[in-house]
């Protein structure tokens, strides 16, 4: 298949498996209420917008509603259903299976924090499935075509594409605009693997769809996404098995984070085959049997479902972006400058169709900077923001700035201060004992250039690192501020603490000793 | 063991290093000089065991446990085996390009178990035909073929098609799918690799790829201890058993203004710090039993023990603080930090003998004990094979402690010199 058949292929796959294929229940239908309403209306046009935001994800609902809060008159333009990603296949379902499972683990393992295993732990599925499309249709309130409407923004449903460097083409309409904004998010990429798309897989984008847990499941790809999705449905019963070509689990995470989420998935029963390679899928009845080549070693496994997690491709196709002169790559997105403007001056993208860093916040921090630098002539940067970002897995991984690697290279001596989780009192009462907090700092300085945190609630914790990074506050304030005890983010304190022992040089240590004794 | 107590310091390790050498003595084929990766029947060859007796043999000379002939002549029997055995790219030669693979049938000498041809390994087998060709200096015939050999071993290795058209060296190959791509990152056991690979006279490895390889380096502080980080104890001691890394530093040192010496002597620190803590309550971690590192293990089982939900490995890398850790102590690793922290060693050592006596036979450690996994006696769970590894290991670093005998013999190995001084190294010895 070649590139641009295979990326045909996808773009239309990821129409046909669209949240309409979730059971037609109540939530799912109140979901479509906010999201895509049925007897939408897309407003008549009437002059020139100020500003056209194409894809109604994250990022271009915050473009969308801040412009439309400073008076700008604004469209908004999604072909499928508003949330994005974030509501409707990513993050909040996600999320709210993820909790599900965590609640499951917990059961299983209540007598580490002295509790009775319950007699029976039955798996409902299907209302682990109800709670998550609930909990979809009660997020999607916020931002519904109503609300977005009703707070200035014209809302169009259909594809959206160019026909001119100052015009946008959606539902037979002609949309002329001043500025416009590029939000239309990635989508999965599917895996070249003969066999795979005849015998059918899973991606993000139908996983959530599912109504009975598969007993045998296969991931390929052991990326975050990937091993979040494989442990929560190893929780839910499923034997899980991840498959990766890369040698390295997590590549892109320190090496002992990976080690310690490694050996989480192990316990909860997760079977992880590193630099191994999915080479073929072929049918046996119901079963798919999947065909495995690690260091030239073959294998097969058998299983229900295979879910494909080996990365994400920028929606660029089909916006005829060349009649806006709009510069693009399959693979990177949408060139932009570091003010994320486009080839074309007026135009300008955000979020994941032009990022590095696919994330709901990196998404709505670059809408923000984008609509700032499209309507007011400003020069914000994109380089000057500090992305933080979580895993959430069980340990939740969180990193934020540098990894000392990218230190190194950059010639900065580097120190790093680490509190084990175990070392943490609210850690242990909590039995919440595995990872660590890392902070990252110029050697002999207190300035923190990056941080891992690997923890139960790293996610959370990550967020007083990034204040500090953002704000430009040391080691040395951090270990000032007084934290509540017994908090697990009080390891934060215990590191900025250490550093500060550092500082203790054996010439001060006698100095204070002399003083001390007098 | 109650009489142990009573020895002395030097009694003490006299005794067990002497028992760990007989390791090589058992486990050898006069053949081909060949030694066992283990002492369990029909165990295979390891050829980084060969490079620790052949590393030994000049130990057992000088201690009196064996005569200079002997040590000389199955030199010379592994040194010609290595030298005429088959290098190719069939699946079973005993190596390639000049690398061996990791494990050989001990009678024919043949690749077994599909083993990869390993860098590292081949390594530690150099080290110990170097080892071999400084020792032997003596003008007789069997003498200068050990070196003539021992050279001729060296400059065959090809370092620069290890790269695999990367920077830094691959972990092995396989002749059934070429390049092994495992990934390394963060400071490991490859010191020696390095230095070994810049200094090769006929296919060196670039400088660059030694810079290359420490940027993944951490230098971590954890309990208050300033560090090179790496969680087994073994990677703080296999490139240090030959190389004498007192005083000599390389860039990332000198920007740290420590040594890879001192760095080892706080990774012992650390470690006992950790048995202190004992964070996941396993019996017997304490102030004086510490040891985490790549080693043998109960083998993988999940237990409830004192209601506590326990996970057991088999031979795995166990390491400190970030795990995994099931409780495995390797007395061995405790012997190997003797150099570094001696006070730490010795008094653990004592408290070995004192509470695990069972777990000691003829004053030879094992490769793991885990007094968490009840069996009879407070030893708990005790290895069965000794490794080749582990009693190479003590037989070096007690040697290094108690006269620096192999640190010594390799100064004079003028590739050492070179290799450092490419890799960077200044200072010290080397001024
Ligand atoms: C399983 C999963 C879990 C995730 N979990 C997290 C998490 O926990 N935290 C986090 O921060 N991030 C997470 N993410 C990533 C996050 O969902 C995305 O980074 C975020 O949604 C990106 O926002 P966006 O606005 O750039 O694009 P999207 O959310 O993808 O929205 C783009 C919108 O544009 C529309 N569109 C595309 N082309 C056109 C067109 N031609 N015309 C009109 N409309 C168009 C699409 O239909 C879509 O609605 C997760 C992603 C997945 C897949």
């Amino acid at each position: 298949m070649t590139n641009s058949s295979l990326q045909q292929e996808q773009a239309t796959r990821s129409d046909q498996l669209s949240p309409s294929a979730q059971p037609d229940d109540r939530f799912h239908r109140a979901l479509l209420h906010n999201v895509h309403p049925l007897a939408w209306r897309n407003p008549k046009s009437t002059g020139k917008y100020k500003l056209v935001v194409i894809g109604a994800g994250p990022g271009g609902i915050t473009a969308a509603r801040e412009a439309a809060a400073l008076g700008a008159k604004v469209a908004l333009i999604e072909r499928n259903f508003i949330g994005g990603d974030r509501l409707n296949v990513g993050c909040v379902p996600s999320k709210a299976i993820i909790r599900t499972a965590r609640l499951y683990a917990e059961m299983r393992n209540a007598d580490n924090v002295g509790a009775q295993v319950p007699g029976s732990i039955g798996i409902g599925f299907p209302t682990v499935m109800e709670r998550m499309r609930r909990i979809q249709a009660r997020l999607s309130r916020a931002d519904s075509a109503q609300r977005l409407s009703e707070a200035g923004v014209d809302v169009y449903f259909d594809e959206a594409r160019f026909a001119g460097f100052d015009t946008v083409e959606v539902a037979g309409d002609k949309l002329r605009f001043r500025k416009a904004l590029i939000a239309t998010g990635a989508r999965p990429l599917t895996p070249p693997i003969p066999g795979l798309t005849e015998v059918g897989y899973l991606t993000n984008e139908n996983v959530f769809n599912l109504t009975e847990c598969p007993r045998r499941l296969l991931v390929i790809g052991g990326g975050p996404l990937g091993c979040e999705l494989a442990q929560a449905f190893c929780r839910f019963g499923s034997h899980v098995i991840i498959a990766q070509d890369d040698p390295m689990f997590l590549p892109k995470e320190e090496r002992d984070a990976a080690q310690i989420l490694s050996d989480s998935l192990a316990r909860d029963g997760v079977e992880i085959h590193l630099n191994t390679t999915v080479v073929g899928v072929r049918l046996d009845g119901k079963r798919k049997i999947v065909e495995l080549v690690c260091a030239g070693d073959k294998f097969s496994v058998s299983v229900d479902e295979i879910l494909a997690g080996i990365g994400r491709a920028p929606n660029v196709e089909g916006m005829n972006l060349e009649a806006a002169g709009v510069r693009y790559d399959t693979g990177t997105g949408i060139h932009v400058n570091d003010f994320l403007q486009t080839t074309n001056r007026r135009i300008y993208a955000a979020g994941d169709v032009c990022l590095e860093h696919k994330f709901t916040h990196a998404a709505e921090a670059s809408a923000r900077i984008a609509i700032r630098n499209a309507l007011f002539l400003g020069r914000k940067r994109l380089s000057a923001l500090t992305i933080p970002w979580c895993t959430y897995t069980d340990p939740e991984i969180a990193h934020i700035g540098l990894y000392v690697r990218e230190a190194r290279e950059k010639a900065i001596p580097v120190t790093t201060f680490t509190i084990l989780m175990q070392d943490v009192d609210r850690a242990v009462t909590d039995g919440e004992e595995q990872g660590f907090v890392k902070i990252h700092v110029r050697q002999g300085n207190d300035r923190i250039l990056g941080a891992t945190v690997v923890a139960r609630h790293a996610g959370e914790m990550i967020n007083g690192i990034s204040l500090a990074i953002t704000s430009g506050i040391g080691l040395r304030a951090l270990a000032r501020v007084i934290h509540t005890y017994p908090t697990q983010a009080g390891a934060i304190k215990m590191a900025a603490e250490a550093y500060n022992r550092t500082r203790l040089t054996p010439t001060l240590k006698s100095l204070t000793k002399r003083w001390l004794a007098w | 063991m109650a009489e142990l107590s009573a020895q002395s310091d030097e009694e003490l390790l006299d005794r067990f290093q002497r028992a760990a050498f007989g390791y090589f003595l058992e486990q050898y084929n006069p053949e081909n000089g060949l030694v066992a990766d283990r002492s369990r029947a029909g165990a295979p060859a390891s050829i980084a065991v060969v490079g620790f007796a052949l590393s030994c043999y000049p130990v057992g000379v000088e201690r009196g446990w064996m005569t200079r002939a002997d040590a000389a002549a199955r030199t010379l029997v592994t040194l010609r085996f290595f030298c005429n055995s088959l290098q190719s790219e069939q699946p079973d030669a005993t190596g390639y390009k000049g690398f061996y693979y990791h494990f050989l049938d001990m009678k024919a000498g043949k690749r077994v178990w599909q083993s990869e041809l390993s860098l590292i390994d081949t390594t530690l087998l150099l080290a110990g035909v170097l080892t071999a060709g400084v020792y032997f200096d003596e003008d007789t015939t069997t003498e200068s073929e050990i070196r003539e050999r021992a050279d001729a071993i060296y400059r065959r290795v090809n370092w620069q098609w290890a790269r695999g058209g990367g920077t830094t060296v691959r972990q092995g190959w396989k002749p059934e799918c070429g390049f092994l791509h495992y990934g390394w990152d963060g400071y490991d056991e490859a010191i020696i690799l390095y230095v070994l690979g810049l200094a090769s006279p006929t296919h060196p490895l670039p400088e660059r790829s030694y810079i290359e390889w420490t940027a993944t380096y951490q230098w971590e502080n954890i309990y208050e201890y300033e560090f090179l980080y790496a969680g087994p104890l073994f990677i703080h001691h296999f490139s240090q058993a030959w190389i004498d890394f007192a005083g000599i530093r390389d860039h990332f040192m000198r920007e740290k203004k420590s040594d890879y010496f001192e760095n080892s002597r706080r990774a012992t620190y650390v470690q006992r710090e950790y048995a202190r803590r004992n964070p996941f309550g396993f019996e017997g971690y304490g102030k004086d039993c510490w040891g985490i590192t790549a080693n043998d293990g109960p083998g993988f089982q999940k237990l409830k023990i004192d209601g506590r939900e326990r996970r057991f490995l088999g031979y795995a890398a166990r390491g400190v603080p970030y795990g995994p850790d099931d409780g495995t102590i390797d007395p061995c690793a405790v012997l190997a930090s003797l150099p570094f922290a001696p006070e730490l060693s010795l008094s653990a050592l004592r408290h070995f003998c004192a509470r695990y006596p069972q777990m000691i036979r003829d004053s030879r450690l094992p490769s793991g004990f885990n007094p968490t996994l009840p069996r009879d006696g407070p030893s708990g769970w005790v290895s069965e094979a000794y490794f080749g590894l582990d009693q190479g290991i003590v037989v070096l670093m007690i040697e290094n402690y108690r006269s620096g005998l192999i640190w010594k013999l390799m100064r004079q190995c003028p590739y050492i010199g070179s290799g450092l001084r490419r890799a960077g190294f200044t200072d010290g010895w080397l001024s």
